[in-house]
């Protein structure tokens, strides 16, 4: 459970300060001078590459987000030539149109160090086997792992996603001690073990977990099907894969990778930056990429920051768990709903496993809001007005909590989509 | 005293029922006795079988992916004429005793129906129909019918 790289994983606030200004500044300018679509945001924006002195600057420039990529298709922001990208990797987008991030060799060896710190924070070394479940592709999960894992010195199984018997298999067999894969994929590999008889076979220590929100429920269900240490991971392709930030043993925030991003929080209605702890949506700007570098780039992914620093020595700032995306928020009759808060309300009734999905329809131009929950063993009764019950009360939970009468729906086990990638948690069939 | 009970989730969609005692059948598992508790979205079968074959149901169930328990039930033996069950009922009644649920089954070799019954008090059931001197069907008779 090392630190792997101290100087700059628990550099003073003030050191880091100093750190980060200059990478700005440089950043800043960097991409006034190499990628048009900046220089033509900066202008409009009014403002100068020597404005930013530091990074209490940083609230002059404009943001970028999604569309910005979608817009720039394929290469409109990169900063070098074609010659000078070694690897493309990227998104599908929920919205049809994939977006693409063009890596340099220097990008890609920052996004493994930071992943290396996040599989060395969770005891990665070489004596470790790491299974890497995660797609390989233009999916970052895969081979961002795979390198980090490569770089400490680990043996990898690539397996990538999906084949959840031979997954298994090797498991049982090679003697894998840490697995990488989403964490609904690992509660799906988790429970198909559990069917097979093999949990008891496996040597799994702890698992990187990431590439969707999850929570801590699904922590404790992952520590105690597997027995192991379960942390989360958070990266996206836009910025860097898997290892922008990460958990480490004490489990209490992700901690972000502060020499090479500047994190922030944002109320995404008005732009405005939010202070440490409270919820918003994470902005980043990357200070050491040289092929596609980011500034201000809307994530989309709400959390909050804690400045705080951590018992595990790291003094870098932490994010949240993610609470969801701006995207999956949906808007029921005029009020905002986060899959975040269902998830929070399935949570606080016990005995629920979060498999769950949100289904927002409209009928005879009044929407709903149904919430179909995967039943479980502790919930089942042989009474049907025990089960009535538990329904009220969940239905209830979600009225005081999101402010919505929701339609709760108890579906079979399993009986829910579930991909071996993402899980899907919404669907909206309203047609607006 | 008491009889096992196996309750098991179904959605209520079509095909699920046939599903159910597909398996069942398949594994030869016979069911002694069967209800459907049902609500538009979802039901609740409950079966008896013999004693012996409950465990090896309930795995069965499990690995098919159902959601399924055992329960504790009452049984009773009533004459099988008007005012049978009556009786019983008044039983539990008069001890205040509420019934969640309860059915009936008929073995053909007998005069006589079964009823199985889910009361609000296990024990307290028990002690009213015995002082009611209604006669208690326990497992090892419910494992003789055929």
């Amino acid at each position: 459970m090392s630190i792997l790289n101290p100087d700059m994983e628990s550099m003073s606030s003030d050191e880091r300060k100093a750190l980060q200004s200059e990478r700005l500044q440089a950043t800043v300018k960097y991409e006034y001078a190499n990628v048009p679509f900046y220089r033509e945001r900066m202008d409009k924006h009014g403002v100068k590459p020597e404005d930013i002195r530091g990074i209490d600057d940083l609230n002059k420039l404009p943001f970028t987000d999604k569309n910005d990529l979608r817009d720039g298709f394929p290469f409109g922001l990169l900063a070098v030539p074609q010659q000078q990208i070694v690897r493309i990797q990227g998104s599908s987008g929920t919205s049809g149109h994939p977006i693409v991030t063009g890596y340099t060799e220097n990008d890609i060896e920052v996004w493994t160090e930071m992943a290396a710190r996040a599989l060395a924070a969770l005891g990665a070394n070489s004596d470790s086997i790491v299974q890497v479940a995660y797609g390989y592709g233009l999916f970052t999960g895969g081979l961002g792992l795979h390198q980090a894992a490569t770089r400490l010195g680990a043996m990898v199984i690539p397996m990538s996603g999906g084949n959840t018997q031979r997954q298994l298999m090797m498991m049982e067999e090679l003697g894998t001690t840490i697995l990488c894969c989403t964490p609904s994929y690992a509660i799906y590999l988790g429970e198909a073990a559990r069917d097979m008889g093999i949990l008891s076979q496996l040597k799994l220590k702890s698992g990187c977990f990431g590439g969707e929100p999850w929570t801590e429920k699904m922590r404790t269900e992952l520590e105690s099907l597997f027995g192991i240490d379960a942390m989360d991971i958070y990266g996206l392709s836009e910025i860097a894969g898997p290892g922008v930030s990460f958990e480490c043993k004490m489990k209490d925030g992700l901690h972000i990778n502060e020499d090479h991003i500047i994190a922030e929080v944002i109320n995404p209605e008005t732009g405005e930056i939010l202070p440490y702890g409270e919820s918003g949506e994470l902005v980043m700007t990357t200070i050491t990429k040289t092929g596609q570098p980011m500034i201000r780039y809307r994530t989309r992914d709400i959390c909050m920051l804690n400045k705080e620093p951590c018992s595990c020595g790291r003094t870098t700032l932490r994010m949240s768990r993610l609470a969801g995306r701006t995207d999956d928020m949906l808007v029921i009759r005029g009020i905002n709903v986060y899959p975040g808060q269902i998830e929070s309300v399935l949570e606080t009734v016990s005995g629920i496993t979060p498999h769950y999905l949100i289904v927002a329809d409209r009928e005879a131009s009044t929407d709903s809001l149904e919430v179909q929950i995967e039943l479980t063993e502790d919930m089942f009764s042989d009474t049907i007005s025990q089960i009535e019950s538990l329904k009220n009360l969940i239905a209830l939970q979600i009225k005081s909590v999101v402010g919505l009468q929701a339609e709760v729906k108890l579906v079979p086990p399993r009986s829910l989509p579930r991909s071996e990638g993402k899980s899907r948690r919404v669907i909206d069939k309203r047609r607006i | 005293m008491f009889v096992t009970q196996i309750s098991i989730f179904l959605e209520n969609v079509r095909g699920s029922l046939r599903n159910l005692t597909e398996l069942l059948g398949e594994s030869e598992v016979n069911l002694l006795a069967l209800t459907i508790a049902d609500t538009s979205g979802f039901g609740i079968v409950r079966i008896i079988v013999k004693g012996s074959d409950v465990e090896n149901t309930l795995s069965v169930l499990h690995q098919a992916g159902y959601i399924a328990k055992t329960n504790k039930v009452v049984c009773v033996r009533v004459p099988h004429k008007p005012m049978g069950l009556a009786k019983v009922i008044a039983a539990l009644d008069n001890a205040g005793i509420s019934i969640e649920y309860s059915y009936s089954f008929y073995q053909k070799n007998f005069t006589d129906a079964c009823i199985i019954i889910r009361p609000s008090e296990m024990e307290g059931s028990i002690i009213a129909l015995e002082k009611a001197e209604i006669n208690i069907v326990g497992q090892e008779e419910v494992d003789s019918f055929r």
